[in-house]
């Protein structure tokens, strides 16, 4: 889990690609490689050439979920009642194509993708694609909230660290990091609200809003925003502290890999020349960590946070369980709890488009923030 | 890496990778290991037996107290590693197999057949791990096989990445050049000249990856994808720890074993690291 810093140590022309799991329960991700001379415009022209190949694949793969699914794939698209109404079930064969052969059925499951049609949820009973955006703004404000917190705690015990390397604040971050990447979240977050909510009643109980305050009108879905946008102060303020929890939980882990690889970065930075000068022309040392050993470790820190993004998603669908937070997690696990197949394979497809376009985007920021690379 | 400032007694007598989140690593995940052959011995009630009031705390009889039906908490916890850890063994060498297997096969064999599997393995990691292996896990149906086949099939392309890296490296060094000069077959040259020299990284990475897929396993459990009632897995205890959520030490249990399980083999690949790593220090 933690050979991300080393390969960002040892090779600033390789983002990531580590070996091993990097954020818990994540895949080392694919990180942009750009060889040596190779120009940038061709290396992210590749890159955003090789995205609709990869949706397609998702495309395909969720596809072929829904033919495996136990039985007839009418049950992944029909409810019990509908399925018991004939006329529904013709409608259902029509509208996919159940009656043609597997290359027709896939054709008309894109053909459906691109015009929206991620087909009804058993749950819900409404379109797949509604409840997703519907219930995405939720997840997108936790898992914000979660990259702020998260970063804000690993990069400061990550300078801590390395500042005071081997000294017990040392030992300290690493085992606040071990325990953070090793705990299930959503133990975590049970165990944290028996204790600070319930027993020390200091932070609020699950939900995004106290159960009796008055939701503001939706706009954005985000409620912080929408509470702001309201000119209600105090619901913003009471959405903030409900958000504490959960984004804290959710955050640990992250920043047990980002205080990880801010410490190894450090380290290497602080042993630098340009340190000692720094120090020699009577720089303090406040001046002298932030400004001159920090800055430089920026660009890795920028990208293991952007890319932690996909633990976050996967960590939201438990917390969210948890915390009765109305996101996409939770759907998702309704979903799999009721079978509900068009919903969580919905769910899946997005999820992968997201964080495919995150790592695009990490990975283009990446080799234009950083002038080694883009010189290379 | 040998630290010269040590007293030389220690120095002989504690091997020099042996540092002290190693040791604390290799003894929980020691103990855990155990508890799967000793459980049934260790464990002071049968796990699944009714054999107390229901929803009792902690006390001499119950050390962990009893759940919503009456077990004994302590003696499913025990008994959970019975069923987490064998199937988180299972999975990695499934996953390492099949992953290593068609990743050396892309490697060594490269052309049309070697990108398209490494095109399946860029769509299958561009999915956040925990939700396809839900839907994998949705579709196959509930069941602790079902949700282990959904994490091989999560998990292989981390390994099939990683050997086709290690392939790629290791096909260009002089002793294989010397072999096919030599006019050895091509699967000789794959399994007798490259393969042995590829291992090492995997199975340190396996190593690792052992309580990553144990904590994917308890997740799929908790939503209910994995073990089914009245199974003493971990993650569906927690499960029912969620229901009881006022009776706390229904989920307390199988949380610590959990997370000290994951540590362990955390302490060790951290140790790890820092040994085949010495620049990280």
């Amino acid at each position: 889990m933690l050979t991300s810093g080393w390969v960002f140590v040892n090779n600033h022309r390789t983002v990531s690609s580590g070996q091993t799991s990097i954020f818990g329960s994540m895949h080392p991700c694919e990180g942009a490689k750009l060889e040596k001379g190779q120009p940038l415009t061709r290396f992210i022209l590749k890159r955003l050439f090789a995205m609709p190949f990869l949706v397609l694949g998702i495309v395909t793969l969720a596809f072929l979920l829904t033919t495996v699914t136990k039985g007839d794939p009418l049950t992944a698209i029909l409810s019990d009642r509908q399925l018991n109404d004939p006329e529904a079930v013709k409608a259902a064969m029509a509208r996919w194509g159940l009656d043609r052969s597997l290359p027709e059925r896939y054709f008309i499951y894109v053909r459906n993708l691109l015009s929206g049609d991620l087909g009804t949820s058993f749950v819900t009973r409404r379109p797949v694609l509604t409840d997703v955006l519907f219930r995405l703004p939720a997840t997108l404000e936790l898992v914000g909230a979660a990259m702020v917190i998260g970063s804000t705690i690993g990069i400061s015990l990550g300078v801590l660290a390395a500042y005071f390397k081997n000294s017990w604040i040392d030992h300290l971050a690493r085992l606040f990091a071990l325990v953070g990447s090793s705990v299930p979240v959503f133990w975590m977050g049970l165990a944290l609200l028996y204790v600070l909510s319930v027993k020390l009643g200091v932070v609020p109980g699950p939900g995004r809003l106290d159960p009796r305050a008055s939701l503001p009108p939706t706009v954005t879905g985000f409620m912080t925003i929408d509470t702001l946008l309201a000119g209600e102060f105090k619901l913003f303020a009471n959405a903030l502290w409900h958000l504490l929890l959960p984004a804290f939980v959710l955050g640990w882990a992250v920043s047990g890999t980002i205080s990880r690889l801010v410490r190894a970065n450090m380290l290497e930075v602080l042993g630098r020349e340009f340190i000692l000068t720094a120090r020699a022309k009577g720089a303090g040392e406040l001046r002298v960590v932030i400004r001159h050993a920090l800055r430089n470790t920026l660009v890795p820190t920028l990208t293991v946070i952007s890319y932690s993004f996909a633990y976050l998603l996967t960590g939201a669908v438990l917390t969210e369980t948890i915390f009765s937070w109305p996101g996409l997690g939770s759907y998702a696990v309704g979903a799999a709890r009721a079978l509900d197949f068009p919903a969580i394979i919905g769910v899946t497809l997005v999820g992968g488009i997201i964080f495919l376009l995150t790592n695009l985007i990490t990975d283009i920021a990446y080799v234009i923030a950083n002038p080694r690379v883009r010189l290379g | 890496m040998t630290d010269q400032s040590l007293p030389l007694a220690r120095r002989l007598l504690v091997p020099y990778w042996l540092t002290l989140p190693m040791a604390i690593g290799l003894a929980i995940v020691l103990f855990w290991l155990l508890m799967v052959v000793l459980a049934p011995v260790v464990a002071p009630y049968d796990p699944l037996e009714l054999v107390g009031r229901r929803l009792q705390p902690p006390s001499w009889q119950h050390w962990l107290g009893t759940d919503a039906l009456g077990r004994d908490v302590l003696s499913r916890t025990l008994f959970g590693a019975l069923h987490s850890i064998p199937i988180a063994v299972i999975v990695v060498v499934l996953a390492v197999s099949f992953g290593a297997l068609l990743g050396a096969l892309s490697g060594y064999i490269g052309g049309l057949f070697g990108s398209a599997i490494m095109r399946l393995v860029d769509v299958t990691l561009s999915f956040p791990p925990m939700l396809l292996a839900m839907a994998v896990a949705a579709s196959l149906g509930p069941g602790l096989e079902n949700a282990a086949i959904a994490m091989v099939i999560v998990w292989w392309p981390v390994y099939a990445r990683l050997m086709r890296a290690q392939v790629l490296e290791v096909r260009e060094r002089e002793h294989v050049e010397a072999a096919i000069a030599a006019g050895a077959s091509r699967p000789r040259i794959l399994f007798k000249h490259i393969l042995p020299l590829c291992w090492t990284p995997i199975l340190i990475s396996a190593t690792m990856d052992l309580g990553q897929v144990i904590l994917l396993a308890a997740s799929l459990s908790f939503i209910g994808l994995g073990a089914t009632p009245p199974t003493p897995e971990w993650g569906s205890m927690i499960s029912d720890g969620a229901q009881q959520f006022y009776s706390w030490w229904v989920a307390f249990g199988p949380g610590v074993a959990i997370l000290t399980v994951v540590l362990g083999f955390n302490f060790i690949g951290d140790g790890l690291h820092d040994y085949l790593d010495p620049r990280s220090e």
